[in-house]
């Protein structure tokens, strides 16, 4: 049972294009990923100004039990706040995928904080998830001050659609940082080496799609009136 | 390679024998593929009683065998059963067993994968078919149309049977495409360009993209009605604004592409029959490709042809109907090049082929009523009529299952290492087609007399009549047609003539290999110089005109150095293209192999579970709900865990 250095690695198997099969079939989950939420999203701009009742997204409305108006119920600014937080996780994400494929690379004697900063694999996936997170927690606020506004589900078009929208978001954001918490927890554990790599990169392939996404959504949700 | 004649005989000793375990273990595609292809055969028995049960209630006026209800669920039963259960799943039983076997490879790109998509759709499979026996089933049409379908009118647990199910065979094609197209991208061997791709595998590809881009629409749509149905929202309540044709538009752009993703693989299939038994190469190889790729991208464009009746106006309605006649091009231009293949050759009528040109005379009787459709005047006049159910039989049955039994006969020698027999098969061909015209032919008159689609019961004095009995008389005769099918499948498992590796002098890669293949499927992966590789060696005469190179090999040398190892470790795992007949072990080779594994299994039960919770939470019983979903995610998590974190192979010494 003589094992070679490398035996346990996986097997570098020749393939087609040169690319690993994990990350031809990332690439591929992510466009049928994008027909998702092109159906969400258009389902969206359909409904938008056919509600028969309030609370709407950008227009003032008058509550029929009270005869009071009420303001147009998304919070832009909050938003904004939360959008930059999932924009910079995806430079967390770049910066976590870099220090593991430089994990081999030579450590200066004496490594200046910011070396060390930057080459930590294991601060930029908690950074990532903890972003991940901060946008969750900022979703859930926002969810449940509409649910207090008298927005539900069940309420309008509005509700309808945008709750499953968002919602559907919120849920892909719940499995990336739940991924990358895994991640984290292996290098935690053992350490991620270049040649885990690939596992850190297709997470940050999906990881950079769900932000972009949200880009998609903030821009015509939010801010086009 | 050592010595090739010293081996006995593999093929002598028929199939080798498994045990329940490895069944239920097996990540080997071509297992799969077996799997694949007996379950889709047993609902093909489903749907054909739901069919016959339907024929005897309408063989003539005022028929009292079943109520409106039981009707409905049949015709609805009918229709999901053979898109979702029989003729999706007959193609997935050809990816499997043929992809791999075509471009060169030693398995899929993800074999654990393969076998949860197999083990999702026979659950979703079951999910969705037993609720029959509880006068449960589905009841509101293949294509669910809301506002029926939603809870106001369609209170009962019927529809939740269909919308969950449908979700859960959404799970299994997806995996499954995500599989094979990685698969055909990226495990070809060396020198097997994609413009050398065999047709079959070409087709699947088309297919395999339809899925990935089509499936997350049906997805949302039913997400929409499940929330809708359980939690109460207003994505289809008209009353509350919504569009009513909100569903009509998201169903039928899964739901043309769904045609296609039916259609592409039979086209595939004969595409490999006719060229071997006209023994001459497929006539315009890159036009048939490219015509395949315009059809799965026009596919796209044309869903709203199902919906002229709907009042769209003007512009929607002439758009849709002149990109339909559009797509009527390419579907054309391979139905010419099937002929010109056979144009000149030199003809044997085996069953296979039968069936293969079976497809191209009934897919064109289909093709061209389709035409008439097109255009939206016409429409409606057939609308709802049983000239539409005539039409998209001609090209499902016509087209779909007719060169799916083509390419059941003509692979059945490579997946058992024995015939079918010849003589029963033409039986069979003969039967079914006489059968399935008889039935069909007569719809057209039916419909063009204004007799509805979906109307369980008709009064006397329409002129419906002789047109109905001959119907119910064809399809009565389909029965026997296919009892003599099994009857030949199952005997000729175990005593059909041992054919041999190549027994139809056929000129694709998997016919180079031992048949049944062994589960390395190649012992050195082959390095092709042209599209039809083993013709290369045993008719060169049929190869004039056929482009040669050495393309793609020599970028594969480039890119592994001298050493190219395609899943092997050896040098000598790469050669020029040879036909091997020696039969080792995966071990002997020094193969590695992915070990067999239960967890797919497990997982898929733990969405099996997961989905089943949410009819028990519709009936109010809650706490056994979240049990299930309890146990459910704990299954589905705990399993997913250990799957991702064995190692599929062991390592090697």
């Amino acid at each position: 049972m003589a094992h070679t250095a490398d035996s346990h690695a996986p097997q570098h198997h020749y393939t087609t294009t040169g690319l690993d099969n994990r990350k031809v079939a990332i690439w591929m989950f992510i466009g049928s990923e994008c027909m998702l939420f092109a159906s969400l999203i258009s389902t969206y701009l359909i409904y938008k100004g056919k509600n028969v009742v309030g609370p709407l997204p950008h227009e003032v409305w008058t509550n029929p039990q009270t005869g009071q108006a009420m303001k147009a119920i998304l919070n832009i600014p909050i938003t904004s706040i939360s959008t930059f937080v999932l924009l910079m996780s995806s430079f967390s994400m770049v910066m976590a995928l870099a220090a593991v494929e430089n994990r081999n690379k030579p450590r200066p004697a004496n490594p200046a904080f910011w070396w060390k900063v930057e080459n930590s694999s294991k601060l930029w996936l908690f950074m990532t998830c903890l972003m991940g997170a901060t946008f969750l927690g900022f979703q859930a606020y926002e969810f449940t001050s509409f649910v207090h506004e008298g927005l539900t589900i069940r309420r309008n078009l509005f509700g309808s659609s945008f709750f499953t929208l968002t919602g559907f978001h919120g849920a892909h954001v719940t499995a990336g940082v739940i991924w990358l918490g895994t991640l984290l927890a292996i290098d935690m554990k053992r350490g991620l080496q270049p040649k885990d790599a690939l596992w850190v990169d297709i997470a940050a392939l999906y990881w950079h799609f769900v932000d972009v996404v949200w880009i998609a959504i903030f821009t015509l949700v939010y801010l086009i009136q | 390679m050592a010595t090739v004649a010293a081996s006995p005989s593999y093929t002598t000793t028929g199939a080798p024998r498994y045990g329940i375990m490895d069944w239920l273990t097996t990540v080997d595609h071509k297992k799969i593929g077996t799997l694949y292809l007996h379950t889709a055969l047993f609902f093909f028995v489903v749907g054909g009683v739901e069919a016959i049960i339907m024929r005897a209630q309408l063989i003539g006026p005022n028929g009292k065998l079943v109520s409106a209800e039981v009707f409905n669920q049949l015709f609805t039963m009918h229709g999901t059963t053979m898109v979702f259960l029989v003729i999706m799943p007959l193609s997935a039983a050809f990816f499997n067993f043929l992809i791999p076997l075509q471009i060169g490879a030693r398995d899929v790109a993800f074999p654990r994968l393969n076998a949860f998509s197999y083990w999702v759709y026979l659950f979703g499979g079951l999910f969705i078919t037993v609720p029959i026996f509880f006068n449960a089933a589905p009841d509101g049409g293949w294509f669910a149309y809301t506002p029926l379908t939603g809870r106001e009118y369609s209170l009962g647990q019927n529809m939740n049977f269909w919308v969950l199910g449908i979700q859960i065979l959404g799970i299994s094609s997806l995996a499954a495409a995500f599989n094979f197209a990685t698969t055909i991208i990226n495990m070809r061997a060396p020198g097997m360009t994609l413009m050398r791709m065999p047709v079959f595998t070409w087709m699947s590809f088309v297919v395999q993209w339809l899925i990935i881009l089509a499936f997350p629409v049906i997805t949302i749509a039913l997400f929409f009605l499940q929330f809708d149905r359980f939690f109460g929202t207003n994505f289809y309540a008209v009353s509350a604004g919504a569009d009513p044709l909100l569903w009509q538009h998201l169903f039928w752009v899964f739901g043309h592409p769904e045609v296609y993703i039916l259609i592409l693989p039979a086209f595939g299939l004969v595409s490999e029959v006719l060229p071997t038994y006209s023994k001459k190469p497929l006539f315009g190889y890159a036009v048939v490709v490219y015509s395949g790729i315009l059809i799965g991208f026009l596919g796209f464009g044309v869903w709203a042809h199902h919906m002229f009746a709907v009042g769209m106006g003007p512009i929607a309605d002439t758009v849709f109907g002149l990109t339909t006649m559009l797509i009527a091009i390419p579907t054309g231009v391979k139905i010419f090049n099937w002929i010109f293949t056979m144009w000149g050759g030199s003809l044997r009528f085996t069953t296979a082929m039968k069936f293969a040109i079976a497809l191209i005379a009934m897919f064109t009787i289909g093709g061209i009523s389709g035409i008439t459709h097109a255009s939206p005047p016409s429409d409606l006049q057939q609308t709802d009529t049983y000239y539409i159910v005539a039409h998209f039989h001609y090209v499902l049955y016509g087209g779909a299952i007719m060169g799916i039994f083509a390419g059941i006969y003509h692979y059945f020698p490579k997946m058992y290492g024995r015939k079918m027999d010849e003589r029963l098969g033409t039986w069979h061909f003969w039967l079914n087609f006489i059968a399935f015209n008889l039935t069909f032919f007569p719809m057209h008159y039916a419909g063009m007399l204004g007799m509805p689609r979906r109307i369980y019961t008709y009064d006397a004095g329409q002129g419906w009549e002789t047109f109905n009995l001959l119907s119910s008389l064809g399809a009565f005769l389909m029965a026997p047609a296919f009892l003599l099918f099994a009857y030949n499948f199952m005997r000729s498992k175990k005593r059909g003539e041992v054919a041999g590796d190549n027994p139809w002098d056929a000129a694709t890669l998997e016919w180079s290999i031992p048949s049944p293949p062994p589960e390395y499927n190649f012992a050195q992966i082959p390095m092709v110089t042209s599209r039809y590789p083993m013709w290369d060696l045993t008719h060169p005469e049929r190869m004039e005109g056929v482009p040669h190179s050495m393309e793609g090999w020599d970028e594969a040398k480039r890119r592994t150095g001298e050493h190219v190892t395609t899943g092997g470790k050896h040098e000598a795992d790469v050669a020029p293209m040879h036909i091997e007949s020696e039969r080792k072990t995966a071990k002997e080779l020094g193969i590695p192999m992915p070990n067999p594994t239960i967890k797919p299994l497990w997982v898929a039960a733990g969405i099996l579970i997961l989905f089943s919770s949410l009819p028990v939470m519709y009936a109010d019983k809650n706490a056994i709900a979240y049990l299930m979903m309890a146990v459910g995610g704990t299954m589905f998590v705990g399993f997913l865990y250990a799957w991702l974190t064995t190692p599929m192979e062991d390592p090697h010494h």
